[in-house]
């Protein structure tokens, strides 16, 4: 017996590694294995995060003086919209849907997904959308100009007049994109339900695993909405339908509720996998079992309970009538409940902790300290008549920002330190991680935090023109976001140099307890040599219990 | 010792206390001038939310604070810290607080929003239907004469198109590119939009409703500064959505009793229109810089105009 698992182990590790350099051709292949298909997701969509951060640097130009300057009016319609677009399409989802592909499998001692060839199919679809709303800019009329909300008549006028234009390459984009997503979610939803490990009782899934179960379900009751009123305003853009369109009797208010019915859940979908990294990682660094863990775990799916009934805060000040903005108001204002239980428990795991400050730890910190920011501006917004006053301005910006770079990026960035070795079998560089943290972490706040005094004077988002009293707020973010440009690249750097010639990473660098940490870095290519048994509970630091009934056997590589 | 650490919490959320105070009363400085009745409710309201967020932030950032800078693990230390997994009562608390706290903000909010009062009915107003009262004066002071009776007061109409505002007085008939409104008294507005949704927003009084075409949307507010005020387009309506702004003139009932004699006086003549200038120079440039864009509406013949270069605070 042991004999066999040896001689298996040897030609294991014969064979390409997921994750090393030497093989990168299998990158570009239908590989249906989790751990390349978590690495194409996780590389695509930092490709796209790059042309999404480029269109923001040319916007912080523009808006770095009062007039509409740099670029034509169209031009910068055109920019924030696809920015706005590819952020959320193109880089947040794909990239959070590239580590719960490689780590949930890992995390639950399972050895694939559940459906690797739907998993492939649906990480394929990213590109090919990717390559759509690319393409929507060199179409006559230039890509769509009508927000990321495309919201009906605007989105309905098409100027060009052609009938492939912009908007409808836009929105083809995002029903693909919405289909690709729900194919994911149905996958990863199958796999945490169905093959855990042996001993892999609900209360022993590490909180992440909570996290992306919780943001999956989302995806499964939300895209359907939003697939659909993709469709329908499509159908009205293209063959003259009158769904939405006020001239032939349709209802453009009715497009919002569509539109928000998904897409303010989508920002749930988005920061409670960031959560799960929070949850993953003070842990670590701070030594000591995640604080009130199962409750942090059930939280989550409060969240994602009151996540289908808040759509309405975007539509405070649309065409909605006062008593349902009043409901909404609660339920929005209710959401904070379960993410304080959050926030407070991370804090509590840190205290009294013997806390290491590696990189994944710095953007972790940085992640909460600016998440609780966004939380308050969050209730602030969430308070329905102080939201007349900022809706539509750039407080709310500035808010989601805080949100969507603040926490997720940062977050995204602490789990790509944080699972970098593991992935490729490398080390990273921690001097050039930390002053990637140093200058993300300045230019995030000062290029998102002077939106908010922008929006509390009145400077609405979407413009490339303003008031000249708004000029030294906007030169500071336009600072900020250059600081934030130039933050990427020892990023790049880091990682690129370290995967080709970094120290090779053990398996477990981080003396983390988890089953991902019990294999080889990378892992081979079945992950676990026999599935495991799990005995003990997820963050049992300080308390010197086995994870594991079958070690060695787990470990043994193939 | 533990005598000594409630002293100390005590102590810190005094003072954390403290500085949420001074915090919440600067707030009122972030804002533009207080115009409106709404606007008081509203500053208020924030000012509250401020003082609350000042001290949860203090309170969670000062604690992790603390933590990276004194509980830092030794170079070769590779112990653990104390395994405690979690403590119910602390839980319960951690919970229930935001809980009370979020009912206690949506409460006050609630009332202030009552308070407010702004938005009256949404009534769908067919495209054709909102054309016909725009263009045709004399419709809408006959539809309107019916509840001045009982309000004593016609709503403006307020036309919002692409780009450019357009204010009409039925019961004076005049229309204006500036929108003139008495001091300290309820001012009623009729929204409607002839082509896009477009955002009815004066940042001074605190107010804003999006404007959808094929409704009318009824509309209120108190002004009560005098002053000149921006107006701006707050829902993205298209290329010169940023352009897309002028003032309000807040003046006494005299003044304002003059300038509507004034303006009914005048001709009708073609007013401003700065996002068709800018179009137009645009077009006759040789060389696009830009997309194709919808073609602004015309300038609208008004009895009194704004300018671009008039002064606002």
């Amino acid at each position: 017996m042991s004999n066999a698992s040896l001689d298996v182990s040897v030609v294991g590790r014969g064979q390409p590694q997921p994750g090393a350099p030497d093989n990168w051709k299998r990158f570009f292949s239908f590989s249906t294995d989790h751990k390349v298909i978590g690495i194409q997701y996780i590389v695509t969509a930092f490709f796209f995060f790059l042309i999404g951060g480029l269109l923001a640097m040319v916007m912080r130009g523009e808006l770095i003086t009062p007039e509409a300057d740099l670029v034509d009016r169209t031009v910068y319609n055109g920019l924030f919209t696809m920015h706005g677009t590819i952020m959320l399409f193109m880089w947040t989802f794909p990239v959070l849907n590239g580590f719960a592909n490689y780590v949930v499998p890992l995390q639950i001692g399972a050895r694939d997904m559940a459906f690797p060839r739907l998993n492939a199919a649906a990480f394929w679809l990213v590109p090919v959308f990717g390559v759509i709303l690319i393409a929507s800019f060199f179409v006559p009329g230039g890509p769509s100009q009508s927000g990321w909300w495309a919201y009906p008549p605007l989105s309905l006028q098409n100027p060009s007049g052609n009938l492939i234009n912009g908007q409808s390459l836009w929105l083809l984009a995002v029903a693909l994109s919405g289909v690709s997503s729900i194919m994911g979610a149905v996958n990863i939803v199958t796999t945490i339900f169905r093959m855990r490990a042996p001993g892999m009782g609900w209360f022993r899934m590490p909180a992440y695993c909570w996290t992306v179960l919780a943001a999956q379900l989302i995806q499964l009751f939300g895209l359907p909405a939003l697939t659909a009123g993709a469709v329908m305003l499509l159908f009205d853009l293209s063959v003259g339908t009158s769904f939405f369109n006020p001239e032939l009797g349709g209802d453009p208010v009715l497009y919002q509720h569509f539109f928000w019915f998904y897409s303010h859940p989508a920002v749930y979908v988005i920061i409670l996998p960031v959560f799960g990294f929070f949850s993953e990682i003070f842990p670590v660094f701070a030594r000591k079992p995640l604080f009130g863990y199962k409750v942090v775990a059930v939280s989550s799916f409060v969240i994602t309970a009151l996540s289908a009934v808040v759509w309405v805060h975007h539509m405070f000040a649309s065409g909605t009538p006062g008593w349902m903005r009043m409901i909404f108001m609660f339920s929005t204002l209710m959401i904070s409940v379960p993410t304080g239980i959050k926030v407070f428990a991370w804090v509590a795991t840190i205290w009294g902790g013997k806390l290491r400050l590696d990189t994944p730890m710095l953007f972790a910190l940085g992640g909460l300290v600016m998440w609780v920011f966004a939380g308050i501006t969050g209730i602030m917004l969430g308070a329905a008549p102080f939201d007349i006053h900022v809706n539509n301005t750039y407080f709310v910006v500035g808010h989601f920002h805080y949100v969507l770079y603040g926490s997720v990026t940062m977050g995204i960035f602490a789990a790509t330190y944080f699972w970098f070795p593991k992935m490729t079998g490398r080390m990273y560089y921690e001097g050039l991680g930390k002053l990637h943290f140093v200058l993300t972490f300045v230019g995030a706040n000062l290029n998102f935090f002077p939106m908010h005094p922008l929006g509390l004077q009145g400077m609405p988002r979407r413009v490339a023109s303003y008031d000249p009293e708004f000029a030294f707020w906007n030169v500071l973010a336009s600072i900020g976001g250059f600081i934030l440009g130039v933050s990427v690249l020892p990023f790049i750097l880091n990682l690129l140099s370290s995967w080709v010639q970094g120290k090779p990473a053990p398996d477990n660098p981080w003396r983390a307890i988890g089953l991902e940490w019990l294999v080889s870095s990378p892992p081979p290519h079945e992950n676990f040599g026999e599935i495991p048994v799990v005995v003990s509970g997820p963050y049992g630091y300080g308390m010197d219990e086995p994870l594991v009934e079958n070690l060695a056997a787990v470990a043994s590589g193939e | 010792m533990k005598r000594r650490n409630i002293v100390i919490l005590v102590g810190l959320a005094i003072a954390y206390a403290l500085i949420s105070l001074w915090v919440g009363q600067q707030a009122y400085n972030w804002m533009p001038p207080q115009a409106s009745a709404e606007a008081v409710l509203i500053d208020n309201l924030f000012s509250f939310m401020v003082t609350l967020g000042t001290f949860i932030f203090l309170g969670v950032t000062g604690t992790l604070l603390f933590s990276t800078l004194f509980q830092r693990a030794a170079k070769y230390d590779t112990s653990d810290g104390p395994p405690v997994e979690g403590n119910i009562p602390l839980e319960v608390v951690w919970t229930a607080i935001p809980f009370a706290l979020v009912i206690w903000i949506g409460t006050y909010s609630f009332q202030i929003y009552e308070q407010m009062g702004i938005l009256g009915s949404i009534e769908d107003a067919p495209m054709s239907m909102a054309m016909v009262t725009a263009e045709a004066a004399p419709l809408g002071i006959e539809s309107s004469s019916v509840s001045q009776s009982a309000e004593l007061q016609t709503p403006i109409e307020v036309r919002a198109r692409q780009w450019v505002w357009e204010f009409y007085y039925p019961d004076e008939d005049i229309v204006s590119t500036e929108l003139h409104l008495p001091v300290n008294q309820r001012a009623k507005f009729a929204l409607t939009s002839e082509d896009v949704l477009h955002g009815f927003y004066i940042p001074a009084f605190r107010i804003k409703q999006d404007i959808i075409p094929g409704r009318k949307i009824d509309f209120e507010l108190t002004p009560i500064r005098e002053g000149r005020y921006r107006l701006r387009d707050s829902e993205h309506s298209g290329t010169f959505s940023g352009a897309n702004q002028t003032n309000v003139v807040v003046e006494s009932a005299d003044e304002y009793q003059q300038w509507l004699a004034f303006a009914a006086a005048q001709p009708r003549t073609a007013a401003e229109n700065p996002a068709f200038d800018e179009f137009t120079q645009a077009e006759q440039n040789p060389i696009s810089m830009g997309w194709e864009s919808v073609k602004p509406a015309p300038a609208p013949m008004v009895n009194y105009a704004s300018s671009k270069e008039d002064s606002y605070e």
